[in-house]
């Protein structure tokens, strides 16, 4: 949790927080080069703030730019210290926070999607029921043996999380999920 | 290269081909550089080659790496320049951590060159490696790790850019050994910067505009200036003058803003905050308009922050956005340069057909004088034993006439001395504000020495810290910088001891020097000047034998062993719970901070 909202402890004056957190998606354009997303890492930690989803990527090779989608969480008052201390990094070109701009443009959210690798094991009925469920659920098959399948599954990470839940208890092995990616509805970029 | 090669090239130099540590040179030549600080060692032998062989650069070698790094720091700050350090790989590096986390939380523009171990060799845990750019990015601004020469001018010239544009800071650039070997183009500095760095500095006319209709309908203004003033440099303080002159509102100062408005001045208060002056924290308490100017509501600013100024509108100039609202919420925020905002702020205020309220300002003022008269900064003189108030009030005297610059170290002498020397201009005082470096003044008056080699540099110091970097003693001899070191000596780490006063039961754990060096022999054994003083009839004389040597001199002031610093706001409490001189009996020392607060620092 947020250095600034803990009551005791911490040092110093500290103001008792009476905002309540909520869940953010910070999309950042970065120069690609060495030790940006330490920089934008380093940042996070030492300040004390969450992150609970990162993700980052050459989206203009040309250019050299790099997105980093990150979900964090904090007050209101918190997430646009984030975004400014996240702006005073000098390769970083633009932070926008999603949700917000989600906000101004009418919807209710950014769009956000995952993407997962999940492995299931088993036989007999297990694997009849995993790939019924798979079905029902979009993901696609990228692997298989006769005692195992690799699934790929695209979408919000509610969704994941649910199909994750629902292949437990039939044999889940291992997952792999690549963090969020998101944008805005509408024409315009961000 | 030769000099008189290098000579033809330094004015209008051109894209041409050199080695690394070449462009090193020609990089600070064409930034301007004149003095840099540094210490050899071996992944910066060939940098250092270069500046044998020429005589544009001036360096300056210290003893400890933190030395130059302070020192750079002086330079910068009494110049208003850039300030630049010389290090080497590993421990050179790791040496520079703290000036540079110094640099950061005081806003000083230092650029730091470091020496790296060869490319190859780099993550192989090879002689004197460290990760330097992963330790210093927490402490810089921004910094580089150079893998191919022909990126090397464009990052130098990048980096006295970061470092001195927007909020001026820290940056440093990791060079390992083989770039400063291999050959490469170099080109002069550019004047586009990198598209994602573009700080703002002309403030939102909007905001403004509405902050000066604020200031005109304000009954109770009080203007709270910073640091932030001093960077925007020499136009930002005279428009400061000009805003209180106009409008004659109160104003005071945080401990980084002090000079930027004359302490002669008749509107001035004083310092604010944990030290300051009961009539400035009962001004920033009461008012109704606060006017913040440069200045980022630091902690020790603040004192308990949900009592701090609670019936004020706030209006915050700032360059960096993100000081805005961090710790207190404001009404108007204006990010801009000082400077700039001020320009704009004092042309619509001259224009404006709202003036201010006099009669109500004329009210606050009797109200000021009120405070004022409880005299906050007085202290009990005493006929046998020197009171370190009283030795700064002395020197004050004896030194304002002088062309001066005062550098501290850190502690009880430090609010001393920005309680009693009165500063009249800005980039006169260079002080270890945010981080709080012990160690911080000895190698920064020697900077500021450099800088100014005909000025009269004092750095007021107390016993603890002057014995962090008393090493730099040397490198002041060897460049015969005449810089006075002015010991308060109490024997105790004073504002430690203090703090155990107040918070701990007066159990004084480890803040009592048992041994100290003798000053004087410590002095002449650097081949500098010795005096001691213990009696208040002889400080006069003293202090006058201090200003006539022309040689660094270590000024051992003995002073009264159990004096604290008052006025204080203990912490926890608000700017209206001040604990006076007057009333600092043990036993309200000893109840001053509940248990709630003895949490806090």
């Amino acid at each position: 949790m947020n250095a600034q909202n803990l009551a005791s402890g911490s040092a110093y004056f500290i103001a008792k927080e009476t905002e309540l957190p909520v869940t953010t998606v910070l999309s950042v354009l970065v120069d690609n080069e060495p030790g940006v997303l330490a920089r934008v890492i380093g940042l996070f930690s030492g300040r004390g703030y969450n992150i609970e989803s990162l993700t980052v990527s050459e989206t203009e090779h040309e250019q050299h730019l790099s997105r980093i989608t990150i979900v964090t969480r904090g007050t209101p008052h918190v997430l646009d210290q984030i975004r400014h201390q996240l702006e005073r990094i000098v390769p970083v070109h633009r932070v926008v926070d999603l949700s917000v701009r989600a906000g101004e443009l009418g919807n209710e959210k950014p769009i956000q999607r995952e993407l997962a690798l999940v492995k299931v094991a088993g036989f007999g009925d297990n694997r009849n029921e995993a790939l019924r469920l798979a079905e029902a659920f979009h993901a696609k098959v990228v692997d298989a043996t006769v005692e195992h399948f690799i699934f790929e599954i695209t979408g919000k990470g509610s969704k994941l999380d649910q199909f994750i839940a629902i292949m437990k208890p039939i044999g889940l092995v291992e997952i792999c999920r690549t963090g969020v990616a998101a944008m805005n509805r509408g024409a315009q970029g961000m | 290269m030769t000099a008189e090669k290098q000579d033809s090239d330094s004015h209008a130099s051109k894209r041409r081909e050199m080695t690394g540590a070449e462009m090193v040179v020609q990089a600070l030549i064409d930034q301007g550089v004149k003095d840099i600080f540094g210490y050899p060692g071996g992944a910066v032998l060939p940098i250092y080659d270069e500046l044998f062989q020429q005589d544009k650069i001036n360096h300056i070698l210290v003893r400890h790496e933190q030395g130059a790094g302070h020192a750079a720091e002086g330079y910068a700050r009494s110049t208003g320049t850039v300030g630049v350090m010389l290090v080497t790989s590993g421990p050179g590096a790791t040496n520079a951590v703290t000036p540079l986390q110094d640099a950061l939380m005081d806003s000083i523009p230092l650029v730091c060159i470091s020496g790296q171990v060869p490319t190859s060799l780099i993550g192989s845990d090879a002689f004197q490696e460290c990760d330097t750019v992963g330790i210093t990015r927490p402490c810089t601004k921004h910094n580089w790790l150079i893998k191919d020469v022909n990126d090397l001018a464009r990052v130098l010239h990048e980096a006295f850019h970061v470092a001195k544009t927007g909020r001026p800071g820290p940056v440093l650039v990791d060079i390992p050994k083989d770039v400063q070997f291999a050959t490469g183009m170099y080109t002069p500095p550019e004047t586009a910067p990198r598209t994602s760095y573009n700080p703002k500095v002309q403030g939102d006319i909007e905001a403004i505009k509405q902050a000066v209709a604020l200031l005109a309908s304000a009954k109770r203004p009080v203007i709270y200036s910073g640091g932030g003033v001093v960077n925007s440099g020499d136009e930002a303080s005279r428009l400061l003058r000009e805003l209180v002159e106009i409008s004659n509102f109160p104003i005071t100062s945080t401990l980084m803003g002090l000079g930027a408005y004359p302490a002669s001045g008749k509107n001035w208060l004083g310092m604010l905050g944990m030290h300051g002056t009961y009539e400035a924290n009962m001004v920033m308490h009461d008012c109704d308009v606060m006017l913040n100017i440069g200045a980022r509501f630091d902690d020790r600013i603040t004192g308990r922050l949900n009592a701090f100024s609670p019936n004020s509108k706030k209006i915050h100039i700032d360059i960096d956005p993100s000081s805005i609202n961090k710790s207190v919420r404001v009404d108007i925020p204006i990010i801009g340069d000082v400077a700039n905002v001020l320009e704009d702020m004092v042309r619509l205020m001259r224009a404006s057909s709202v003036q201010p309220d006099k009669k109500a300002i004329g009210e606050w003022w009797s109200q000021i004088d009120k405070w004022r008269a409880r005299k906050s900064l007085s202290y009990t003189r005493n006929k046998d034993v020197i009171m370190p108030q009283h030795a700064l009030e002395r020197l004050y005297a004896l030194t304002k006439d002088h062309d001066t610059y005062i550098t501290t170290e850190v502690g009880q002498h430090q609010m001393w001395a920005a309680q009693f020397y009165g500063f009249e201009k800005p980039n006169r005082w260079m002080t270890s504000g945010g981080l709080g470096t012990m160690g911080y003044g000895l190698p920064a008056a020697l900077g500021v020495q450099i800088a100014h080699p005909n000025s009269l540099v004092i750095d007021i110091a107390g016993d603890a810290s002057v014995q962090m970097t008393m090493q730099e003693m040397s490198a002041a001899v060897q460049y015969n910088a005449p810089i006075k070191i002015f010991i308060l000596n109490n024997q105790y780490m004073g504002m430690v001891r203090q703090w155990q006063q107040l918070l701990h039961g007066n159990r004084l754990s480890h803040s009592y020097t048992e041994a100290l060096p003798d000053f004087v022999k410590l002095a002449e054994a650097y081949g500098g000047h010795g005096i001691r003083c213990e009696k208040p009839g002889d400080l006069d004389d003293a202090i006058q034998e201090m200003l006539d040597v022309k040689k660094p001199v270590l000024f051992d002031c003995r002073v009264a062993n159990l004096a604290n610093c008052f006025p204080m706001i203990p912490s926890g409490k608000a700017h209206n719970e001040m604990l006076l001189p007057d009333e600092a009996t043990d036993e309200a020392v000893a109840n001053a901070i509940d248990a709630k607060g003895r949490q806090l620092v």
